[in-house]
């Protein structure tokens, strides 16, 4: 294993019934690169997600992070070890205020969860930074709103503000612009490239719409029916014949109309 | 006095009593009840000579209705902390326990048991006894039914509760639990007896009841409880940012357990009596409804709810007789279908709505 290579999976494999829905998938992820997994739909890209983050166990194969085998470590371990991740559908608290959502994420990856005689407010430090990430993602003035009434978008932002809040290594980002209003996509796509810019973190980013990752991303993996299709820098992937033919050429039209 | 503390400790006192006042004004009825009591409804033909007109007072507290009425309170202020106890569960953490009554019972057949002639322990050995012994036993059942969730969960506890009415009513250990008659005459420490010093119990029971809120309080408020609401909300997510949910609902699972052992311990002391009832479904039934009336996940909910029950359930049976449990269930319908989040919980929400409609109005007019 490379020594930049922060994540790997071997031969991942997750198997629903007679669906083979991550078929044998082998990446290699580089550390502090922004690596961008597209496909179309029911391509297998959550799921492969969710064996990265602990979410489900894979029926076959192995996750590792910095040469660590983690393919069963539970998912609040991995957390900690510094892999995190943002949900494609929504996935938040809702009857929490939006800081307390943030706020959490902060605390769960502090040492002071089972101080259960101190009152949490001692702990200023998880509040001030939830506030300054919901400065960056743009929700500062909604922070004291119960999450679910948060517009779409906001929810959006939301899902992106308490991934940040953990600070993780590793950010695992599942369509963060899906369901987005057309104007709201640059801001967002802009706190992640901000993040990509600081240069100690390592995303990897599912996205739909090729025209937004085609200059953020270092490199693309394409996904089609559960296994890896082709692997490149983006304009290699663009020019790519085999891509191109199943997946941009008949598709890139209908994709570019999906929101 | 004032001018000399500085500023910021002045706002902080204003901000302190601002955020508690209301528990004040209810701490000091509950202190100054028994007194109050004792002017208004106790038998003044108790007084005796020379005693002084304070410890005439205090004869009277403990005569007639003043006496009464403090029996009262100090059996609202037991499930208070039952339901309180309850709440942290399902209110705060959604754990949904129908085995809840294990804790209560086996609290309450705990001091019987070591105070009764078997084992007759000292007082306050026993009581140590009956918090090490709600320790494991929740300890033990909280990591056994915490496998599973919702209504698994909800069965889980069950059976176990069961179990231990079961084992209460078998006739195999008639000697120690007296079977299905239960325990009855057990000796509380004269200095104890709700019957000769129940203005004494009173304050036993609310300095009890004082402590258990307060740490109750202080759990919920602390990171720790943050995580059990976090996991109440959305365990999957909570589980995604880091934090082992299993552990955080152990220790609401235990703490639950603990308050509610202490409750049936008073229970028992109170009315020197235990039966296998305090271990059956309808005692988790009884904090159920009490936290769901008063409204989940707050902690003056419970409180408001006990009382409630407690007080309905007395005037209902004066009035109506036996049949008051049909009417008692009549208005608890009512109550769930038109306060959905309880009288607290609901009454948070409008408030909120009402903030938020401001909010909105004011945007409205400043043409946004
Ligand atoms: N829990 C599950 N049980 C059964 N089948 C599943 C489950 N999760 C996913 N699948 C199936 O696995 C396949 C891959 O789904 P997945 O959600 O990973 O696709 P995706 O690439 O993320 O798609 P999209 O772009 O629509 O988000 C689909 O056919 C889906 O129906
Ligand atoms: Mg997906």
């Amino acid at each position: 294993m490379n020594d930049s290579t922060i994540l790997e999976t071997r031969e991942l494999q997750k198997t629903f019934g007679g669906l083979v829905a991550v078929d044998s998938v082998s990446m290699k992820v580089q550390a502090h690169t922004l690596h961008t997994i597209i496909g179309p739909n029911g391509a297998g890209k959550t799921t492969f997600f969710n064996l990265l983050s602990g979410n489900i166990r894979p029926t076959g194969g192995k996750v590792l992070y910095k040469g660590e085998d983690i393919t069963h470590m539970p998912a609040h371990r991995r957390a900690h070890a510094g892999i995190g991740r943002s949900f494609q559908i929504t996935n938040v608290f809702p009857n929490l205020t939006v800081l307390e959502n943030v706020r959490l994420a902060a605390q769960a990856v502090g040492h002071d969860n089972f101080k259960f005689w101190e009152h949490y407010r001692r702990f200023g430090e998880y509040e001030a930074r939830a506030q300054a990430i919901l400065s960056q993602v743009g929700l500062a003035a909604q922070a004291a709103m119960p999450a679910r009434s948060l517009p779409h978008g906001g929810k959006r932002k939301l899902e992106l503000g308490i991934l940040l809040a953990s600070d993780p290594a590793l950010l695992l980002l599942d369509e963060p612009t899906a369901g987005m209003a057309r104007e709201e996509i640059p801001m967002l796509m802009e706190v992640i490239r901000s993040v990509k810019e600081t240069g100690r973190k390592t995303i990897i980013l599912v996205e739909h719409k090729m025209d937004l990752v085609m200059n953020v991303s270092d490199r693309i993996s394409v996904m089609h029916q559960g296994r890896l299709l082709a692997e490149g820098a983006p304009l290699e992937i663009a020019a790519n014949p085999t891509v191109q033919k199943a997946y941009l050429g008949d598709l890139y039209g209908d994709l570019t109309e999906v929101k | 006095m004032e001018e000399t503390l500085p500023i910021s400790a002045q706002s902080a006192a204003r901000r302190w009593l601002s955020a508690w006042w209301p528990y004040l004004l209810v701490l000091a009825f509950l202190v100054l009840f028994p007194l109050l009591a004792g002017v208004t409804i106790g038998d003044p033909t108790v007084a005796q000579e020379g005693t002084g007109s304070l410890g005439n007072l205090m004869l009277r507290a403990e005569s007639g209705a003043a006496k009464f009425w403090q029996g009262m309170i100090i059996q609202i202020l037991i499930f208070a902390i039952f339901a309180m106890s309850y709440d942290l569960l399902l209110g705060y953490s959604g754990i949904l326990s129908f085995g809840h009554a294990m804790f209560f019972g086996t609290g309450g057949y705990a001091i019987a048991i070591l105070i009764g002639r078997n084992f007759d322990w000292p007082f306050g050995l026993a009581l140590a006894a009956v918090i090490v012994i709600a320790l494991v036993q929740s300890l033990v059942f909280g990591v056994l039914s915490l496998r599973v969730k919702g209504v698994y969960l909800a069965m889980v506890t069950l059976a176990f509760a069961e179990m231990f009415y079961i084992l209460a009513e078998a006739g195999d250990f008639r000697v120690y639990t007296g079977a299905d008659d239960g325990l009855h005459g057990f000796p509380v420490p004269a200095y104890l007896s709700a019957t000769d010093h129940r203005t004494r119990f009173y304050y036993l029971t609310l300095v009890f009841f004082v402590a258990v809120f307060l740490i109750i309080k202080r759990l919920v408020d602390s990171p720790t409880g943050k995580v059990m609401v976090a996991s109440r909300e959305n365990e999957n997510r909570a589980t995604m940012i880091g934090f082992n949910t299993f552990w955080y609902k152990l220790t609401a699972f235990v703490a639950a357990g603990v308050f509610a052992a202490l409750a049936g311990a008073l229970s028992a002391l109170y009315k020197v009596s235990v039966t296998p009832s305090m271990l059956s479904l309808g005692r988790t039934i009884d904090a159920l409804a009490m936290t769901i009336i008063g409204g989940l996940g707050t902690l003056v909910g419970p409180v408001l709810g006990a009382t409630i029950i407690q007080l309905l359930g007395y005037w209902l049976e004066r009035w109506f007789g036996p049949s008051w449990t049909l009417i008692y269930g009549i208005i608890f319908m009512l109550i769930v279908i038109f306060l959905p989040y309880g009288i607290v919980g609901t009454l948070r929400v409008r408030s909120f709505r009402l903030k938020e409609g401001w909010k909105q109005l004011q945007q409205t007019l400043a043409g946004k």
